[in-house]
């Protein structure tokens, strides 16, 4: 392996850090429009916490896959044609979540308004989830062919490892939508948010210790990273813990770098335990590795190059624009600007 | 499983072709409005009347929509190469991913990020910063446009690659040579333009149905005259670039130019141009046929003689040159009828809108706008809202039917691009569900902008009269 194959596959890694860190938010708010907030006004106030950014957020999925296709083309192909339909099913939610912010403004009736938060909330709890049963299967052995098709079954697709890791993307959004929304807000919402994610960690003990017994049924992790593994599993649940006491206590930039350091080790411990192979076979010889589903060491030096160009210059103004909206929302405020007419 | 006694090439290929068209309907019109919005408030920035910045946020709900709905269905493309057509994405992926990343790293993040930030800033920022804002998202957009169609080119006509003896996968050898295919050039100014277009006459078009009944006049006939005059400019640049790219496809894809004319044998020196036949695509025969002479040679060398390859011949080379690595049995008939008359449609079509465009402008001049009265003028071009998307699906089915059989030419045919992996029943289901998506989101997204629409000014807060000045009032003599 080369030193480009492998920081191409660490890019991919740390792109889908971003895109779960930034957008994870996203759908922890849209799902806390239930939770959180007890009217239309409310649900609106915290939608308005991420109207300018979660587009742009998404596009570090696309980002993601992007790379991969250009980077590990042989990766791309297999996973995606292979977990066909559950791949199909996060767009139908990606594609729904994505219209409901404007088409929320822009319904004519009441009716219309509340049915697309709805549209919203829903679809922000399947996209996290169906995320994190895609992490969790395609780490598992699959029934791969010589030309590195996957041949899914259900159980492949839907077993005990992949339930529990959808469960807890899913938590995992919700905890980071909240610790944003504590962030972004003034008021009872604010408070209510830090002691709802406080609450709501309970969930992720129980969860955490499944998933570390189904790694040893349903993954080859201990067997060939054991270290690795454990240290990261035991970060896992240090993190955990760091952020329910940031949460309780109320410190809110603490609560959400914990937050969000919960979906980098998750991600560092699939990413890990699955190298130096992208996918893994059940017949071992058709197992794909990293080498073997990379581009031309051409492409990788040309994409190196477009990399090291153009993510400072994106990322100076992604920051700014958050930075140069950041401010705390009261619902005094945004009543005041719903009544000035801000449709937003 | 169940068998429907269906493969899953012919519902992979309907997929690509539903979810393509259906993405190129608001990808155009996005990049088109933005255009036209851009210039708006570009308007109100020199100008300060705020008649222009309610026209900004007027069209740009409309095309706030469009976005929307644009980017959406992106997605499906992005995850759609992986999905259903595996094995195009190994063969292509040392290729076609650095756009794809560059595309998403360039452009993606420049217009969603600033159209965040155009959405939420009009109180914050500077009347020019914002404007600038929404200028960088119609780069961002038009950037986009570039990166895929570089992909897009290298399907057409590939350049600056080898073939890897080891897995028989093409591969990269000079990024610039990418860049350098003529064919993407020609390309991208064609759809360019023809964006600039879409969103020109759909700003003229709307504002034309609200002159008809007569609603806001003033706001609306300033609306569609800004509309028009983008239009018409973007014409002649769709013109010339769709003349060059003519002139490209005779030399590089002669069997593509033959059926966009239905020419089966070498034509006659100088060569006719058919302007309608009923194509027998069993016999190889044109039926009811009207030609006019020299035509042909003037729109393929731009001189008075000169004939054009017909497809017998060009097939008898075509096998000729693939029959040793694909085989005998490969297909390069092209569906003549569809291309035949999708290239017509678009010419047609295409020149009505540029006349629509200069009756427009004419009836509406300050000198003597009696445009109110014109009701078959602005009738006409509200009906000529729908034309651009006609038109463009129609260029679409021409540049991509027109490869037939290949998805990457000459290297690589549709059939062996397909996943092994996916059942027909799968791929089916995918389909059935777009469909009824597409339909979902095509009501909502026309009933909100006919709502929009139809409220007008008024509907943003603006209580301004946009009657028009009566000429004899006392204001008009003041001035």
């Amino acid at each position: 392996m080369s030193f480009l194959q492998l920081l191409w596959y660490a890019v991919i890694g740390l792109l889908f850090i971003i895109f779960l860190v930034l957008d994870g938010a996203d759908f922890g708010v849209g799902m806390a429009t239930r939770f959180l907030a007890s009217n239309y006004t409310e649900r609106k106030l915290l939608l308005r916490t991420i109207g300018p950014h979660w587009d742009g957020n998404e596009v570090f999925l696309v980002t993601a896959g992007g790379a991969m296709f250009a980077s590990l083309p042989g990766w791309y192909a297999s996973l995606f044609s292979g977990f066909y339909l559950l791949l199909f099913f996060v767009l139908i939610a990606l594609i729904f979540r994505g219209v409901s912010f404007e088409f929320s403004d822009a319904a004519l009736t009441e009716k219309g308004k509340r049915g697309w938060l709805w549209v919203n909330f829903i679809s922000c709890l399947f996209i996290p989830f169906l995320l994190g049963m895609l992490f969790t299967d395609m780490i598992q052995p699959l029934p791969i062919d010589a030309g590195g098709n996957i041949f899914v079954s259900f159980y492949n697709v839907v077993n005990p490892l992949s339930i529990l890791g959808g469960l807890c993307i899913t938590a995992v959004s919700l905890y980071q939508g909240l610790n944003y929304i504590a962030l972004r807000t003034e008021g009872l919402i604010r408070y209510h948010a830090s002691r709802l994610a406080d609450n709501l960690y309970w969930i992720a003990y129980p969860v955490e210790v499944l998933i570390v017994i189904a790694l040893y049924f349903q993954t080859n992790f201990y067997e060939r990273h054991l270290v690795a593994t454990l240290v990261f599993l035991v970060l896992i649940v240090a993190v955990t813990v760091w952020g329910q006491i940031a949460a309780a206590t109320d410190k809110e930039i603490q609560a959400i770098i914990a937050s969000s350091s919960l979906f980098a080790v998750i991600v560092m411990l699939i990413f890990t335990g699955l190298f130096p192979y992208v996918l893994i076979a059940n017949n071992p010889a058709h197992s794909l590795l990293i080498k073997e589903v990379s581009s031309s060491p051409y492409t990788l030096v040309i994409m190196t190059i477009v990399l090291v160009i153009l993510l400072p210059i994106m990322l100076a103004y992604f920051i700014w624009s958050y930075v140069s909206q950041w401010h705390r929302i009261s619902l005094e405020e945004f009543k005041k600007d719903l009544d000035n007419g801000e449709t937003y | 499983m169940l068998n429907l006694g269906l493969s899953v090439l012919p519902l992979a290929r309907f997929q690509f072709e539903m979810t393509t068209i259906f993405h190129f309907f608001f990808v155009p019109m996005s990049i088109g409005l933005v255009l036209v919005v851009a210039i708006m408030e570009t308007l109100y920035v020199i100008k300060k009347d705020p008649m222009y910045k309610t026209m900004t946020k007027f069209w740009g709900r409309i095309f706030l929509l469009s976005f929307a709905v644009g980017v959406v269905t992106g997605l499906i493309q992005e995850f759609q190469f992986g999905m259903n057509w595996s094995e195009y994405s190994r063969f292509m992926g040392d290729i076609f991913g650095a756009p794809l990343a560059i595309e998403a790293l360039l452009a993606f993040f420049m217009e969603s990020t600033f159209i965040g930030v155009w959405m939420f800033t009009w109180d914050k920022l500077k009347p020019a910063w914002h404007a600038l804002t929404i200028w960088l998202v119609f780069l961002g957009s038009s950037i986009s446009a570039l990166w895929i169609l570089a992909a897009n080119s290298f399907m057409q006509h590939p350049v600056g690659y080898k073939i890897n003896a080891a897995t028989g996968h093409v591969q990269m050898t000079s990024f610039s040579a990418l860049l350098k295919n003529q064919q993407l050039w020609y390309e991208f100014s064609h759809v360019i333009f023809g964006a600039f277009i879409t969103g020109a006459f759909i700003v003229a078009g709307l504002s034309a149905i609200m002159l008809f009944r007569n609603k806001s006049p003033k706001f609306f006939r300033k609306s569609m005259r800004i509309g028009l005059i983008i239009g018409l400019f973007a014409c002649v640049g769709s013109f010339l670039s769709g003349d060059m790219q003519t002139q490209y496809l005779i030399k590089e894809q002669p069997m593509k130019f033959a059926a966009t004319e239905g020419i089966y044998k070498n034509t006659d020196n100088p060569a006719p141009w058919t302007v309608f036949q009923i194509t027998n695509e069993k016999d190889h025969k044109g039926e009811f046929k009207i030609e006019v002479p020299y035509m042909l040679s003037v729109l393929s060398y731009h001189k008075l003689s000169g004939s054009v390859t017909g497809m017998d011949q060009t097939n008898k080379a075509l096998h000729k040159k693939y029959n040793k690595k694909f085989g005998k049995n490969m297909n390069y008939n092209l569906p003549v009828n569809t291309l035949f008359f999708a290239f017509r449609i678009m010419s047609a079509g295409f020149g009505a809108l540029a006349g629509l465009a200069i009756l427009g402008l004419w009836f509406s001049r300050k000198k003597k706008d009696t445009i109110l009265k014109q009701k078959w003028l602005t009738l006409l071009l509200g009906i000529a809202t729908f034309g651009p998307f006609i038109i463009n699906s129609c260029g679409w089915l021409v540049t991509e039917l027109g490869r037939d059989p290949w998805v990457v030419y000459g290297l690589l045919p549709i059939a062996a691009a397909v996943s092994p992996s996916t059942s027909a029943t799968s791929v089916l289901f995918t389909n059935i569900v777009y469909f009824l998506l597409f339909t979902t989101l095509g009501f909502f997204m026309i009933m909100y902008a006919k709502h929009f629409l139809f409220e007008g000014p008024e509907g943003l807060g603006d209580k301004t009269n946009y009657d028009l000045e009566d000429p004899f009032s006392k204001e008009a003599f003041e001035k």
